[in-house]
């Protein structure tokens, strides 16, 4: 019989190995956003400089730590020192880290990030220092960057599975009991207790009941399940065998979006790392308790996301949602009984049976318990993926975690597509799901794009719109025609072509569309539109009145200029602009003609960047 | 099709003739194929004991599946919110005007096809476009024509 404390044990002595090795250990953060920084070529430099230097080292691919913007990250432990961490590691840096460290042992000039673990090193700051990770609570992301999670025994190293040990001590409802007092609610955006929707999947009577795991994560801008599962899939994967424990489910499936290969790839590898071990299959743990578990690919659908959708998505249909009630808890998948959490709430799962209600209760404030991920993005420094405790208020998130915005702070928009757009003046709000709320957002998902003022908000809630219109299953009126009339209406506003009639038009069919649509998707639709109304109503009266945009993006409103003082005619523009809108010999300041301009943003660009005067084409109101 | 036809029929017989298989059989098919051609509706429909017009119904909701053939590199440029407040739709319209190609298509040479993705989540190193299986990120207006040309 496999037992857990045998399997710790083992994995304890790899892990131990591997911290106390002579060879050298080389971390690389190799999750997709690692990879898209160029962390492949990183690698090949790192296994080439090894081989120069005849230097014995072993290199282990680790997920994210969050930090985004400092990839690619890559970490070195060697000759006792600590494991430590270098940021913005490009081919030339990791030759030259290779070449400092692992050959003449000096760190002087590395500018390393930090250094992991307790112990203090020369004149290094602790990792956790780092004015990102600094305010941060980590807990379902504890692991992530740190660990292979490509190899089980590093999770179990790191108390892995003690969690569905400890619950298959109890019975199920004591466990449903401690994840319901420890208050924890959905991650996916809606906020229910999930102790309270395995309650009653589990008081239903049923021969077969199903678990499934919602990692259909489509809000754009968004990517903090990406991350988790990429960096520790076992951490879902072991919330996943309590909560099937706790509701009585045989079968589980994990429906996650085919945008995300590594991420399935991640999780094929780990289930069968789990089967090899007695975790998954027949009397898991040598318990009476059996599960098994599938993964089913989404095939690009927003409304997937969406619970009664998601469930027709598995059963090979359209993914159309029907309405509630009754629940998936007590008729979902083929009619049955059936449990949908989201990635990060069953991430969060085993750490609370791990170290009980109370413990996670000290985190978070009254009804918003715990911690939560967001992915901080936009215009906004350092970007990445952050976990904080509810109750946290957005200012600390955007400036004190993310640095700020580099031109003057405008809005944050929160929930993705379904979310709205605050302003700074409500920076102070606390994070919790009735705040968000209350000031006509969402918590959702956990997206956080942060707009500066080159971000245009009507053109913002009209991407939004165009979105959601587009993702519209069509079953339902007000989503499906509500929703393409407003476009429209944005769409005139950002061409300057609306009148001032049309707003009220477009507040009165956003009403519309939140009150009378079936399902979320088209019921928190307007979000966007609605919140930029309210706290940005003047910018849609300029663009109507004035046909003014103020951050310069909507294209009819714009025109492209070369300022003939700066310009040195360099002839760059002239080489890339497509429509031969720009002339000029060489050496003379040249001529852009707006008639023929496309507003294709190349000569800006290469202005910007690549020419010898250097913002030289300047973007005005017309 | 008679070649892709016969290890498509090995390829049926490892999902259970029910309609749950559905997705993953057109996802298996596009995988091989590229795409969804009208034969494989037809072989899918056949095996699942369901008429072509149900398959093509579940096939046509999913914006995964394409009913052309793509091109020998697929380029999907990331529409999500981070790459659009960084100028994503810039990217795909410059895109769509250089190599003459619209969303869903393939260029005259079949070099390219051209796709819009929802989200690609590397959101932090936005606006990133893929070509294949990579992803380039920070991407403006004129890397973008560069890295077409390790492409051909």
């Amino acid at each position: 019989m496999i037992n857990i404390t045998t399997l710790q044990k083992k994995s304890l002595i790899e892990w131990e190995a591997l911290t106390h090795s002579n060879e050298p250990v080389i971390y690389l953060g190799m999750a997709s956003c690692g990879k898209a920084a160029g962390a492949e070529k990183v690698k090949q430099v790192i296994l080439e400089s090894l081989k120069v230097h005849s230097i014995n080292a072993k290199l282990i691919e680790v997920g994210c730590v969050g930090t985004c913007y400092l990839e690619p990250i890559m970490d070195i432990r060697a000759f006792g020192w600590p494991r430590i961490s270098y940021g913005n590691v490009d081919e030339k840096r990791a030759e030259y880290i290779i070449q400092k460290h692992l050959v003449e042992r000096n760190l002087s000039k590395t500018k390393p990030l930090g250094y992991l673990g307790n112990v203090p090193f020369d004149n290094i700051p602790p990792f956790s220092e780092q004015p990102m990770l600094k305010p941060q609570v980590r807990i379902v992301t504890r692991n992530c960057g740190i660990i292979d999670p490509e190899n089980i025994h590093h999770y179990l190293a790191n108390e892995g599975y003690s969690g569905i040990a400890k619950a298959l001590k109890m019975t199920p409802l004591e466990v449903i009991e401690e994840i319901t007092s420890a208050g924890l609610r959905g991650r996916g955006g809606a906020g229910f207790l999930t102790g309270r929707k395995w309650r009653t999947c589990y008081d239903t009577q049923s021969d077969v009941k199903y678990l499934i795991c919602n990692a259909d994560e489509g809000d754009p801008g968004a990517f903090m399940n990406r991350l988790l599962i990429e960096s520790d899939p076992h951490a879902v994967l072991e919330g996943m065998l309590i909560a099937a424990y706790a509701i009585g489910a045989t079968l589980g499936y994990i429906y996650i979006r085919a945008e995300y290969p590594l991420a399935i790839k991640r999780l094929q590898n780990a289930i069968e790392q789990m089967h090899k071990y007695g975790l998954l299959g027949d009397n898991i743990l040598g318990s009476t308790f059996s599960f098994s578990l599938k993964i089913k690919e989404g095939a690009g659908a927003f409304v997937c996301g969406e619970e009664t959708a998601l469930i027709h998505s598995i059963e090979g249909k359209r993914g159309m949602p029907r309405t509630r009630p009754p629940f998936p808890a007590v008729s979902g998948l083929h009619q049955k009984p059936t449990v949908i959490n989201n990635v990060e709430t069953l991430g969060t799962v085993a750490q609370i049976i791990r170290n009980g209600a109370q413990w996670y209760r000290q985190y978070g404030i009254e009804g918003n318990y715990g911690t939560k991920t967001f992915s901080l993005v936009g215009k906004v420094r350092r970007s990445g993926l952050i976990e904080v405790p509810l109750g946290t208020p957005l200012r600390k998130i955007i400036f004190d975690i993310g640095g700020g915005t580099v031109k003057p702070f405008k809005a944050v928009q929160t929930g993705g597509p379904s979310g709205g757009c605050i302003p700074l003046e409500l920076l102070d709000t606390p994070v919790t799901y009735e705040t968000l709320a209350s000031i006509g957002s969402i918590m959702g998902s956990g997206g956080l794009i942060v707009m500066d003022q080159d971000t245009c908000v009507v053109d913002v809630a009209r991407y939004f719109l165009d979105f959601i219109q587009k993702e519209s299953c069509g079953k339902c009126t007000p989503c499906r025609v509500g929703t393409r009339h407003m476009v429209e209406i944005l769409e005139n506003i950002c061409h300057g072509e609306a009148s001032a009639d049309q707003l009220d038009n477009l507040e009165t069919l956003a009403k519309l569309v939140q009150s009378t649509s079936l399902c979320q998707l088209g019921q928190t639709a307007p979000n966007p539109v609605l919140t930029t109304l309210r706290y940005f109503r003047s910018e849609y009266v300029q663009h109507i009145n004035e046909y003014y945009c103020p951050a310069l993006v909507c294209s009819s409103l714009i025109e492209y200029t070369v300022i003939k003082e700066k310009c040195t005619g360099c002839q760059r523009c002239v080489s890339v602009c497509p429509t031969e809108a720009i002339t000029g010999p060489r050496s003379e300041p040249h001529n852009l003609d707006p008639s023929k301009c496309i507003k294709c943003r190349s000569c800006y660009e290469i202005c910007r960047f690549d020419a010898i005067a250097g913002n030289a084409i300047v973007i005005t109101s017309k | 099709m008679k070649k892709a036809e016969t290890s498509f029929s090995e390829l049926l017989q490892s999902f259970p003739p029910e309609e749950g298989s559905i997705i993953p059989l057109l996802q298996n098919a596009q995988a091989r194929l590229g795409y969804i051609p009208e034969e494989a509706v037809e072989v899918i429909a056949d095996y699942l004991k369901l008429t072509e017009s149900q398959i093509f119904g579940v096939a046509s909701f999913y914006s995964q599946f394409r009913f052309t053939e793509p091109g020998r590199h697929s380029i999907s440029v990331c529409l999500g919110t981070a790459c659009h407040v960084n100028g994503g739709a810039t990217l795909l319209e410059t895109t769509e005007r250089e190599l003459n190609v619209k969303p869903g298509e393939c260029t005259a040479d079949k070099r390219f096809d051209l796709n819009r993705v929802a989200c690609l989540g590397c959101c932090a190193l936005a606006p990133v476009v893929k070509i294949d299986g990579e992803i380039h990120s920070k991407v403006n207006v004129i890397n973008l024509k560069e890295m077409w040309n390790h492409y051909d």
